[in-house]
């Protein structure tokens, strides 16, 4: 059995972690409220600011599931990524197109790939695990159980960072979590069920139903 | 002269999101890529796409680049020997 050891997600412009909200500006538009909370969590890494929406929501999402130092232990190769959304990199790929009318962004094309995000969260913690992306309609609590279950089976690897990372026309969904072999932090086991709670959990913290916690 | 890299400047922080700077921090002989702004080879593109669309000036020969991104005021030089009258 392995577990859910940790969670953070980032709602209709809230960002969570472990279901405890750590910040939230509910009147920037998301470009402004991703800028807000890079500078809100104290992150200093210049690179954030040519990131796509996808890899930013994604950065800061990894950031917040991460800020414990939880996988430091861990060698980073023994480290993996699975990861889905729903829109692929259209956001991204729309916003390429309407560039092209006037002279073509390298700068958006090499974002122009939904996997851009895992390669992100990759450098930044330094993680040579293996690594997956999905698109599929919804987050799928089932299909990402069983893939993250047989990446954990081989032995070299020891954590899984997991998660949806949806994102498109200002619209976005974030939720992540982290997958151990060791029982420790929220102690869940990685089931589908449990993983299908977790995630609705947010909704229902969006919602206002959580004890907001300043940052 | 002076105007020219007080735009490019702003153009620079605009083109690569450079949301972290402000044009005032940005020397005119400060090197742009590796151990000043630190741009990469993405950046060097957006900057090619700059000079092209903003003053209508084409790099020729690409392995001028280093020469030509060297900093703001080495482009701005570029700029004026090479932009259409």
């Amino acid at each position: 059995m392995n577990f859910i050891t940790a969670s953070s997600a980032i709602r209709e412009q809230r960002v969570f972690q472990n279901h405890h909200e750590i910040f939230r500006d509910t009147q920037l538009v998301l470009d402004d409220f991703l800028l807000a909370t890079y500078q809100a969590l104290a992150i200093d890494y210049p690179k954030f600011y040519k990131m796509d929406r996808s890899s930013q929501l994604g950065f800061l999402a990894s950031e917040v599931l991460l800020r414990e130092n939880i996988i430091q232990s861990y060698s980073h190769e023994s480290v993996a990524l699975v990861l889905a959304n729903a829109h692929a990199s259209l956001d991204t790929d729309l916003r390429f197109y309407e560039s092209m009318k006037s002279a073509a962004s390298p700068a958006l094309f090499v974002y122009t790939l939904p996997n851009i995000v895992a390669g992100e969260i990759s450098i930044r913690n330094r993680i040579k695990g293996e690594n997956a992306f999905f698109v599929t309609p919804a987050f799928e609590p089932h299909t990402m159980s069983l893939y993250v279950d047989t990446v954990l089976e081989k032995p070299q690897t020891q954590a899984c960072i997991a998660g949806w990372i949806d994102v498109l026309h200002g619209h976005y969904d974030v939720f992540l979590y982290l997958v151990e072999k060791e029982k420790r932090g929220l102690s869940l086991d990685h089931k589908p069920e449990e993983l299908t709670t977790l995630y609705q959990q947010y909704y229902g913290t969006v919602d206002g139903r959580s004890e907001k916690t300043d940052h | 002269m002076e105007q020219l890299m007080a735009d490019l400047k702003k153009q620079i922080i605009e083109a690569l999101n450079l949301k972290h700077l402000k044009p005032e921090d940005i020397g005119d002989d400060q090197p742009l890529f590796v151990e000043g702004l630190g741009l990469d080879s993405i950046d060097a593109l957006e900057l090619i796409v700059l000079l092209q669309q903003k003053y209508k000036v084409k790099l020729a020969n690409p392995q001028d680049g280093p020469t030509i991104f060297k900093s703001v005021k080495t482009m701005a030089e570029f700029i004026r020997a090479n932009q259409p009258a």
